[in-house]
């Protein structure tokens, strides 16, 4: 089974955010960048079913600038054979983004997308779903466990009140949460290895896909900054605070 | 104009989130139907008729509901939505498994997590883990939008709107439940509970989780929350996370034991009223958004607090 991941290029998890003065969005100019922490996840869980012998080729695929090239080599060092940059500069939200990836799978015809749940910098968790419907492909989100069951997959996932196993059909859509796996490092020789490893660029045109925004930015702001509290002496000091501002 | 709004319920009751939801619906403007699938739900449609401003309630029964899957609720709103201009879910595990699915059916781009409604086109969602605050504006010509909860007030009671029965689409459908593990507490629920503790890295094991958090908990009568990696450690279950990736809590007092504070755990609890921290660094970040901060080590001081409430 082919399975196909889509990884995206995000600001570090470890970066603090930083809203522009103009407020027309977040300052990116010079901030380290690196893949979604989700897709890492989605990569590593691609990789072990290929070495339990149930993938047989991953392919990486990432939407985005030039440097998207970057993000998708570190997914063919953790383990990807071949990765394709559908390379734009505009920013693509989620719905274009799932009707590029749908036109992909058409092409590609992979048995399983595994997508992450949430891209750490529009927080939209939408894209998995949205491809998913597209076409018309059942999905199991919020992966904490996925398992092979005949033709069919067996997708625990973490939902509100616990957990959930449903069985997907297959082709099928999975998005991964963080209890899933632990994302290896890409050790040095795979790092050499990786780049050999091809990249197909294409555009979104390509696809015959408008990335036409569908939503516009009337203005980014920061929040609301909490008033500095105070330090407390000890336990007895803490009670009385509490009890003077009525919240025990 | 008309929003339909996406009841979040166990069947036998209407979870706190769909009230919230009604209440951004009502911002938004129009006609409010709120749809409820389930299997046996009729109880939770009762509950839904009598929230205030609700014009009717859409009732789907079968057993395909039973676990709200999204290729078959998917199907069951699609046709629907030719009658409304907007689709509000509540942004829940289910809400956020649904949603988009209906925004792609529909050809439109979702806002996901609103926390505010300017207008009919323009809304309000925080993006960077809460650390930028996005007001954007939708060209599309219907709405599909999952709701923060913490965000809104809920809806109240004194509503009396007429319940329908929608027939199920026809399957079948590719996905199937196979089974859950939901553990039963009598505590409130997390989401919406008035008072949270939550734990973190420092509790150190499931043991230590359990014997220090959970009676201060009980004190307080709040709800149990743990950081990311509280929870990966195993010391509390998924559900527990609060943060940028697990659950948005924004109570009246929000208790934070052996939590550093990164910025992925305070997109989660940055809108509680009152934060209390204890941490034994002085310096962990989690002191520059807590209204009381204790320096200490939590073996001690959290079973004197527990103690002394
Ligand atoms: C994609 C992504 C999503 C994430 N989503 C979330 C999320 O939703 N929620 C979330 O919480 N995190 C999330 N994280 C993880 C986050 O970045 C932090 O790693 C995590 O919040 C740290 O948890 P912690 O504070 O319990 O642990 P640590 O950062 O290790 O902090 C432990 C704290 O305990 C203190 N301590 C130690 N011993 C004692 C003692 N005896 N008494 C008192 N204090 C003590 C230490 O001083 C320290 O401050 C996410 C990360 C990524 C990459
Ligand atoms: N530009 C992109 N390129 C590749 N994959 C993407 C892109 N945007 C989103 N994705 C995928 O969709 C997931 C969810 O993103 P989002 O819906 O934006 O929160 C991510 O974890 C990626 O797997």
């Amino acid at each position: 089974m082919k399975v196909l991941v889509p990884v995206k290029r995000v600001i570090d998890y470890n970066v603090r955010p930083r809203v522009k003065p103009d407020q027309t969005g977040v300052d990116l100019a010079n901030v380290k960048m690196a893949m979604n922490p989700f897709d890492e996840i989605s990569v590593e869980e691609a990789v072990r079913m290929k070495e339990k012998g149930i993938a047989s080729e991953i392919v990486i695929v990432s939407i985005g600038p030039a440097q998207a090239q970057e993000t998708i080599r570190v997914g063919l060092a953790m383990g990807g054979d071949r990765g394709i940059l559908v390379q734009t500069d505009d920013a693509v939200e989620p719905l274009a983004v799932a009707k590029i990836l749908k036109a992909i799978v058409d092409a590609e015809q992979p048995g399983l997308v595994i997508a992450g749940k949430q891209a750490i910098d529009d927080d939209s968790n939408q894209t998995g779903q949205m491809l998913a419907a597209l076409l018309d492909w059942p999905q199991g989100t919020f992966a904490s466990a996925v398992e092979k069951d005949g033709d069919a997959l067996k997708v625990t996932r973490e939902v509100d009140g616990g957990l959930q196993t449903v069985k997907l059909e297959t082709p099928a859509v999975v998005t991964t949460d963080l209890r899933l796996n632990e994302p290896r490092f890409a050790s040095l020789p795979n790092i050499m290895k990786a780049r050999k490893k091809p990249i197909d660029t294409k555009s979104p045109a390509d696809y015959g896909v408008d990335t036409t925004p569908r939503l516009s930015v009337v203005k980014v702001t920061e929040p609301k900054k909490r008033e500095a509290g105070e330090k407390v002496a000890d336990v007895d000091t803490l009670i009385a605070k509490l009890k003077a501002a009525g919240a025990i | 104009m008309a929003v339909l709004v996406l009841a979040e319920h166990n069947n036998a009751s209407l979870n706190d989130a769909t009230a919230k939801t009604v209440a951004a619906a009502q911002k938004f403007g129009g006609d409010i139907d709120v749809l409820v699938a389930g299997h046996n739900a009729g109880a939770a449609a009762a509950e839904a008729a009598k929230l205030a401003g609700v014009r009717k309630v859409l009732h789907a029964d079968a057993e395909v509901f039973g676990h709200l899957l999204a290729e078959s609720v998917e199907a069951l709103v699609v046709p629907l939505m030719s009658g409304y201009d907007a689709f509000f879910a509540p942004a829940t595990t289910n809400g956020k498994n649904i949603a988009p699915r209906v925004a792609a059916k529909l050809d439109v781009m979702q806002l996901s997590d609103i926390t505010d409604v300017i207008d009919a086109s323009t809304f309000e969602r925080p993006i960077y883990a809460g650390n930028a605050i996005m007001t954007v504006k939708s060209a599309d010509a219907k709405k599909v939008v999952t709701v923060r909860g913490t965000a809104f007030t809920a809806a109240g009671d004194g509503g009396s709107a007429a319940v329908e029965t929608v027939a199920a689409p026809a399957g079948p459908f590719k996905s199937a439940f196979v089974g859950e593990e939901v553990a039963a507490s009598d505590r409130p629920e997390l989401a919406s509970a008035k008072r949270v503790v939550s734990g973190g890295r420092a509790l150190a094991s499931e043991e230590q989780f359990k014997q220090y958090i959970l009676p201060l908990a009980d004190k307080l009568g709040a709800a149990v929350g743990a950081s990311r990696a509280a929870v990966d450690a195993g010391y509390a279950p998924n559900d527990y996370q609060v943060g940028q990736t697990g659950k948005v809590v924004a109570p009246e007092l929000y208790v934070a034991v052996g939590i550093s504070g990164a910025i992925q755990h305070l997109a989660g609890m940055k809108d509680s009223k009152i934060i209390v921290a204890i941490n034994k660094d002085e310096e962990a970040p989690i002191f520059q958004i807590a209204d009381f901060g204790l320096v200490g080590d939590l073996f001690q001081v959290v079973p004197e607090l527990t103690s002394k409430l």
